[in-house]
């Protein structure tokens, strides 16, 4: 009995002594958000992880809705979000929460056909699929934009996302522009009440879902449909033309909005004016304290924000984001100057 | 299984000494705790719930809709999945699970019971995130290309299976619930089946019945009670079982009649939703749904703990 | 009935029954057949010692996941074992009125919770106060879990033990404290055991407490203050992602996590034979 407890007390003493954190180990950062851009945060804590050794970062792709919450919540120490935070939601946080771009992506329709054929959609019909209102995928609006391409007398599964999430909200905001009907029915938001289809859990579920469902039409992130060699729909742009969702298409509709760009970065980059504008584009935000908490941990966030909008970007193109335009680099610049601890800057004079 | 009587001495009927009073002072805090944390479980939830109690009342109750931007909940659609994917599950699991405990209690030869027990324990002590992993990868993919299809085009006339074959909803979520629920029911109506008393067995024997008819007449009439409580304590099981569910059941909040369409259940919603409620009314909302759940299996597993003690005395039913 | 069709009746639901037992058994041996066949591939050394890659890359491993799953255990059993241990001896032995009965209903209550409304419960007590999630709150949430199971099981093997050693010790004058503690514990020591067995291979399952307490973590845990992987939540979140390398890891963490369970549950059936005859 007492070799019992004392090997039962040794062993925790054991787990809990190896756990506690020993001198001179990494601060460890706690970030939880987007699924969008998932795949190039995931890349940047890696990389950053060789090259500053004392710090980790450990993002937890939880969908924006839950950035917005945890952050909101002072569980993790930055939030990130592709649906910027409304007003509401930022009068509840504790204190004063800045959005910090980090890349430019696209919000593509990807589905699952035989053959996996190119197709086009005008914005009409996209939102009317996720309506309700056409159901099968030989309907003559959607034949009509596609000429060339049999396309089987089968339903459309629709799939769209069950967790709170940016991605949806660009999705969406885009559908409220393009369709008063959706304006109306539905809004926008980072989690809305859907007419039809099933939710996948993050734009992993939503491209995991599509992949496995012949049939099957959902929106993700570029990258997502991309990597999973998923085919991608060409969206008409406000302009007339339909645009692929190409990074080219992305910087172009960044272009064309930033100039009406404000102060707070908050900015809706969809159904753009400019010829070559992929329509359903957008920033991606992280969501950090203006007044940081922790003096290490501020540090160690200035540090890597600076980072990542300089050296980061150029991950941006093998994995299907657009990089920053140089102008909005120089508005970030500024905006890392104002984050502070208790009042002072945190960032020396560069 | 009765108390152990243990008569009184007299250097027991009262704390003389400092050991027994620090020791029985330690029981005593041990036991409190756990009364408060139970207290404290509920308490916390009513709490946060209160913003929702306020802001839909009973209306909560019939409400269908899950509009998060309109900020309009209502737990129906969560309750009708909670319930149509457990009901499913018993369905499948009960005929099943009474049927092996039938075999292992009264008429599988004695060399296979002890093995065929542990099996069944283990299929018990499969994690639920491993059925979810199966359920998608294997149990879906069966479903789409080949039973829903089928089942589509025999008896599609039927409402129950209309709609397009996605694979994943509440067909799937009945079906992995059934397989993770049966282990349950089989152990519990054993032990049921095995607290029958054996004169009763013996009287239907010298009575000249055979094998089965004993099980029927003899030992199944006796335990009925017990083989509801059984079947109860597996509803229990099933109404809070989280992730499988999860992973195949489609998440869509909505009435759908047809199994194959997907479907949401409380345990889902909260397990999707909650680290992402941005509103405070949003939270409460999902809290409330917590809260029902917790009362709903509070009461059926402790209706099953009555019904199955009534046939033998208190037997193990805490069987993980 | 004539005596033929009875007996030909009988041997029909002998079978029916056989059958029945046979198919809940199946679904066990499909999975375990199907849990080989896909991870066996992807179970190699760097499953067991690298760190997860970044998104779309192959490769890495699941090391952190299953460090943290073995720490979230520990932390599990080292508030939970001993509450419910002396939990069990209280209800056990104790001549109080009615805290036994309370406590033992309960005890019941807490059983019957979906671990999910246990996981907001430590959320809410834990998390949020501390500002962060932890390993702490995952610990936390796992040892409300295994409570009930180790308070129930602590009382039935207390109560097994004979009333006669009992008797005998305090015949010699030993105080009912010493009594309690230095023989009716020992005796009752392999069931204990197995109870606390039976408990942590439930809890080593887990995922929908963790979701909201341990959060999950890329690299190696800091502290029990912060964040840390687990197995069960790794599975998850490769289940449910597009990538075909994630699936495979998938897989074979649920074949290292089935690995656990079942070893521990092997573990303590053969604590059990032999020492006790008669208790299940």
């Amino acid at each position: 009995m007492r070799r019992l407890t004392a090997g039962f007390l040794g062993t925790m003493l054991l787990v809990t002594g190896w756990s506690v954190r020993p001198a001179g180990a990494q601060l460890l950062m706690n970030g939880a958000g987007a699924t969008f851009p998932y795949p190039i945060y995931s890349k940047w804590f890696d990389e950053y992880a060789t090259l500053d050794s004392g710090v980790r970062f450990n993002y937890q792709s939880i969908g924006s809705g839950g950035g917005i919450k945890q952050i909101s919540s002072r569980t993790v120490d930055f939030g990130a979000s592709d649906g910027p935070m409304t007003d509401e939601q930022l009068k509840q946080a504790p204190a004063e929460l800045l959005h910090i771009p980090t890349v430019l992506g696209a919000v593509v329709a990807t589905y699952n056909l035989p053959g996996s054929p190119k197709l086009r959609f005008a914005p009409d019909v996209v939102a009317d699929i996720f309506l309700g209102k056409i159901t099968k995928w030989n309907d003559p609006r959607i034949t009509a934009a596609n000429p060339g391409v049999t396309l089987p007398d089968q339903q459309i599964l629709v799939v769209h996302r069950s967790d709170g999430s940016g991605t949806t909200y660009i999705w969406v905001d885009y559908l409220s522009k393009v369709s008063s009907d959706w304006q109306q029915k539905v809004g926008k938001g980072t989690s809305v009440n859907w007419p039809v289809g099933l939710g996948g859990k993050g734009n992993e579920g939503v491209a995991g879902q599509v992949k496995n469902t012949p049939g099957a039409l959902g929106y993700v992130e570029l990258a997502y449909a991309v990597k999973n060699k998923m085919p991608v729909a060409s969206v008409k742009n406000a302009a007339g033309t339909f645009v692929e969702p190409t990074i080219a298409g992305t910087t172009a509709a960044a272009m064309a909005a930033w100039k009406s760009m404000p102060a707070d970065f908050r900015v809706s980059l969809t159904n753009p004016p400019g010829e070559d504008a992929y329509p359903i584009a957008s920033f991606t935000w992280l969501l950090v304290y203006k007044d940081q908490p922790n003096e290490l941990k501020g540090r160690a966030l200035v540090k890597f924000l600076w980072w990542m909008s300089h050296e980061g970007q150029k991950y941006a193109d093998d994995l299907l984001y657009a990089p920053l335009p140089p102008p909005v680099v120089k508005q970030i610049e500024a905006r890392i100057r104002q984050i502070t601890y208790q009042g002072k800057p945190l960032t020396a004079a560069r | 299984m009765s108390v152990v009587a243990i008569p009184q001495t007299a250097a027991r009927a009262a704390p003389r000494n400092l050991g027994d009073r620090i020791l029985r002072g330690a029981l005593r805090l041990a036991a409190l705790t756990l009364v408060l944390l139970v207290v404290a479980i509920v308490v916390e939830m009513l709490r946060t719930a209160v913003p929702a109690f306020r802001a839909f009342g009973w209306r909560f109750l019939v409400t269908s809709t899950w509009d998060p931007v309109a900020e309009r909940f209502g737990v129906v659609p969560f309750l009708y999945g909670t319930v149509v994917s457990s009901l499913l599950a018993l369905l499948i699991a009960v005929p099943l699970g009474i049927g092996a405990a039938i075999y292992l209690a009264e008429l599988a030869p004695a060399w296979i019971r002890p093995p065929l027990a542990f099996l069944v324990e283990l299929v018990a002590a499969v994690p639920s995130v491993i059925y979810g992993l199966w359920g998608i990868f294997v149990l879906a993919p069966l479903l789409r290309t080949w039973v829903q299809p089928f089942l589509g085009t025999t008896l599609g006339f039927l409402p129950l299976f209309k709609g397009p074959p996605y694979g994943v909803g509440m067909l799937a979520a009945g079906i992995i619930l059934a397989i993770m629920v049966v282990p349950f029911i089989s152990a519990v109506s054993r032990e049921v089946l095995l607290a029958v008393p054996n004169t009763q067995r013996e009287a239907a024997l010298a009575l000249g019945a055979t094998r089965w008819e004993t099980t029927r007449i003899a030992v199944l009439r006796y335990g009925r009670s017990g083989l509801v409580g059984a079947i109860l304590l597996g509803l229990g099981r099933a109404l809070g079982e989280t992730m499988a569910v999860t992973m195949v059941i489609g998440n869509r909040p909505e009435v759908a009649l047809s199994l194959f369409a997907p479907g949401y259940t409380m345990a889902s919603v909260i397990a999707n939703e909650f680290t992402e409620a941005t509103s405070d009314l949003y939270l409460s909302a999902l809290i409330e749904i917590g809260l029902l759940l917790f009362v709903v299996t509070m009461i059926v597993n402790g209706l099953a703990r009555l019904l199955v003690w009534s046939v033998g005395g208190p037997v193990k039913v805490v069987r993980e | 009935m004539t005596p033929g069709a009875r007996r030909a009746v009988n041997v029909a639901m002998s079978w029916l029954a056989a059958s029945a037992a046979g198919l809940v058994v199946l679904p066990l041996l499909l999975i375990f057949a199907f849990l080989l066949w896909q991870g066996a591939s992807a179970v190699n050394l760097d499953f067991f010692v690298r760190l997860p890659k970044p998104v779309g890359e192959t490769g890495g491993g699941m090391a952190n996941a299953i460090v943290g799953t073995l720490i979230l255990v520990a932390l599990a059993a080292g508030l939970g074992l001993p509450l419910g241990i002396l939990g069990g001896l209280y209800l056990a032995e104790s001549r109080d009125r009615r805290l036994p009965w309370l406590a033992r209903f309960l005890a019941d209550v807490l059983n019957g919770v979906p671990s999910i409304v246990i996981g907001i419960f430590a959320y809410t007590l834990i998390v949020l106060p501390m500002r962060g999630f932890s390993a702490l709150a995952g610990g936390f949430a796992l040892a409300v879990i295994m409570l009930p199971i180790v308070v129930r099981t602590s009382e039935e093997m207390v109560r097994l033990v004979p009333a006669s050693l009992r008797e005998a010790a305090l015949a010699l004058g030993i105080p009912e404290w010493k009594m309690l503690l230095r023989i009716v514990l020992p005796t009752a020591r392999a069931g204990i055991i197995t109870g606390a067995m039976v408990a942590i291979a439930r809890v080593a399952g887990e995922t929908a407490p963790l979701l909201f307490t341990a959060f999950g973590n890329r690299f190696w845990h800091q502290g029990l203050d912060q964040p840390i992987a687990g197995l069960p939540l790794q599975v998850f979140a490769y289940a449910i992602s597009p990538y075909d390398d994630w699936h495979r890891q998938a897989w074979a963490g649920a074949l290292a996590l089935i690995g656990m369970v079942f070893v521990v549950s092997l573990a303590a059936r053969v604590v059990t034979s032999g020492r006790f005859t008669g208790v299940r």
